[in-house]
């Protein structure tokens, strides 16, 4: 390639080496990412130091003492427990009623069609204002879901104002929002599946809960893999839901990770300790976003190469 | 699968019926209730039938709250106006710097670029309250607190890593052949970037630029940090409107559903990007 020379041409007016330029291109949206980057190296610094908003001149390093205090405090146990069943249990609710309903749609009719694009209303709202649409149905006075819990039999269920729904109730908003997410991938990975090994299936008389355990789960299995770590990172993270709903109340009932560190910051002022709650769900959603990542290559380039 | 059952197929279409309830109901019923007065939101049982009205719209658009207690001013208007700008600005300026960026990422692969590509994404993964939370303390050193350019700054965080990994991808499958065409014709990169590369990947940067609007709208937690009641976007106002109007249920519901009428439409316009683009093309192949 002769004309591809290593300097520019001087009729672009832009001079740039053929070396410099990928750089040169990705530089401006690297230098907005550094300017993010400064807080999250001050963020490591706070989480290893005594500083609370409200008392500035008690502020020094104490280094490992925030992680440390955590081994003998009970909020820190419960915070971890809570964002593990939240994540645990709407990652695994939503896979498997996002399987259900992709499975359902799964053949390309007008009515699936149309059903699966209403399926996205839910996912394109945004959580907060999902959790205001569903504090006004369930508030107690006149939403329509504390009705409908009334004509069941369950009189005064309090829904996310109780300590023992609370979890409950936002588990259900996320299920709502999120779930449409899991099975849109989910069907599209459906219906990208080669239909051969289904033909021979059937014409061998196959029995179905068979082709389903041991054809369609195993090919899908890329698919599910990806919806569920995708999931699991925003799901343990979780703010938006939970803060608009409850702010983490009642009491301590729904203080995840990120509503813990935030109520920590703006209510105790407790600098320090919030930035170790969040460096520690940093560590978190690194370990699972670096699996993720690896398993995401793989199955990119395999996806390549059988295109 | 034709041999399906009477009984088979009757339990399908309950199933379905129940998903569409499920899904539905909650945009259905704050829907109705934008148009109800007070009286009929609080009525029991719930009515399903009564005769709308536009009050709560106007309330909303006019800013006036009036009330048995005297009127108040809302600025409601205020906070719509501010997703539209901060989206539609980060959705800008993200598109500009992430365009060639994942131009250089998909058609050189220089030293370091995976890497540099990886540390981008990254943040697309990471706890946004570690980066916010000291950022409220530098932005007020820097006089950035409350500023529109801090905050569309920092949805940069939300915008580029989507813009940067679906263009990218886009551009990858733009086989280059037709580019060195067109350079050993004569012309420069920049030329072949802005009449080859970029129309061939029209779709996808189109694609990302929308998906990147509806995550810049609706995200919640950024303006809740870093924006005083002036700069809030609807996510964030509305929650504070709940507060501030009391038992103005209907104003509520409108305010809802103007605030999330727009990614809706554009989600339903849009719709058959949305799969490979919420998945940052993780199910292209």
């Amino acid at each position: 390639m002769p004309a591809v020379v290593p300097t520019a041409r001087r009729r672009s007016g832009l001079r740039i080496s053929k070396r410099a330029l990928p750089y040169v291109l990705s530089l401006p949206a690297l230098l907005v990412c550094i300017g993010i980057l400064v807080p999250f190296f001050a963020a490591v610094l706070y989480s290893f130091q005594r500083y609370r908003l409200s008392q500035p001149w008690n502020r020094q390093y104490n280094w490992g003492e925030n992680y440390l205090n955590f081994f003998t405090d009970p909020g820190f146990w419960n915070t971890l427990r809570v964002s593990l069943v939240y994540a645990g249990s709407t990652v695994v609710l939503e896979l498997l009623l996002g399987l259900g309903i992709a499975l359902l749609l799964q053949k390309r009719t007008r009515l699936n069609n149309f059903i699966s694009i209403m399926l996205l209303m839910p996912l394109m709202t945004a959580p907060a204002l999902a959790a205001l649409m569903w504090k006004l149905m369930t508030n107690p006075g006149f939403g329509v879901l504390s009705y409908l819990a009334g004509l069941v039999g369950l009189q005064d269920f309090r829904w996310a104002s109780s300590p023992s729904t609370a979890l409950f109730t936002v588990v259900l908003v996320d299920i709502w929002v999120y779930t449409p997410f899991i099975m849109i991938l989910l069907l599209a990975g459906l219906r990208s599946l080669p239909t051969q090994p289904f033909e021979a299936a059937a014409l061998d008389g196959v029995p179905r809960s068979f082709v389903f355990f041991r054809i369609t789960l195993p090919m899908l299995m890329p698919y599910i893999l990806t919806a569920t770590l995708f999931r699991l990172l925003d799901s343990i993270q979780q703010f938006d839901i939970i803060y608009a709903m409850t702010q983490g109340g009642p009491g301590d009932t729904l203080t995840v990770f990120q509503v813990e560190a935030y109520l920590n910051f703006f209510q105790s002022t407790n600098v320090g300790r919030s930035a170790a709650l969040l460096m520690i769900l940093w560590v978190i959603t690194y370990f699972l976003s670096f699996v993720f990542i690896k398993n995401w290559l793989r199955l990119r380039e395999r996806a390549r190469g059988e295109a | 699968m034709e041999h399906t059952s009477l009984i088979e197929r009757i339990l399908r279409g309950i199933a379905l019926a129940l998903v569409v309830v499920f899904f539905m109901f909650p945009l259905l019923w704050i829907f109705l209730m934008s148009f109800q007065t007070n009286e009929t939101i609080l009525s029991i049982p719930p009515q399903l039938f009564f005769t709308p009205t536009l009050q709560n719209y106007t309330a909303l658009i006019t800013g006036k709250l009036t009330s048995a207690a005297g009127t108040l001013d809302i600025a409601f208007m205020r906070n719509l106006w501010n997703s539209v700008f901060l989206s539609v600005t980060s959705v800008a300026v993200s598109l500009l710097l992430g365009v060639p960026a994942a131009y250089a990422f998909a058609r050189h692969k220089f030293r370091g670029s995976e890497d540099i590509a990886f540390t981008l994404l990254s943040f697309r993964f990471a706890p946004p309250l570690l980066v916010l939370l000291p950022l409220t303390l530098y932005f007020q050193q820097l006089g950035l607190a409350n500023t529109y350019f801090g905050l569309v700054w920092v949805y940069q965080l939300i915008c580029l890593p989507l813009i940067l990994w679906i263009v990218r991808g886009y551009f990858e499958d733009i086989s280059a052949d037709v580019e060195y065409a067109y350079r050993i014709a004569g012309h420069s990169w920049f030329a072949t970037f802005r009449k080859i590369a970029l129309p061939l990947a029209g779709p996808g940067i189109a694609a990302a630029g929308l998906l990147a609007f509806i995550f810049a709208w609706n995200n919640f937690v950024f303006a809740l940090v870093l924006a005083s009641a002036d700069k809030q976007p609807v996510t964030v106002g509305a929650l504070a409107f709940v507060t501030a109007s009391g038992i103005q249920y209907g104003q509520i519901a409108a305010a809802i559903v103007l605030s999330i009428a727009p990614t809706l439409a554009l989600a339903l316009y849009a719709q058959r990007y949305l799969v490979e683009g919420l998945s940052l093309g993780a199910v292209k192949g």
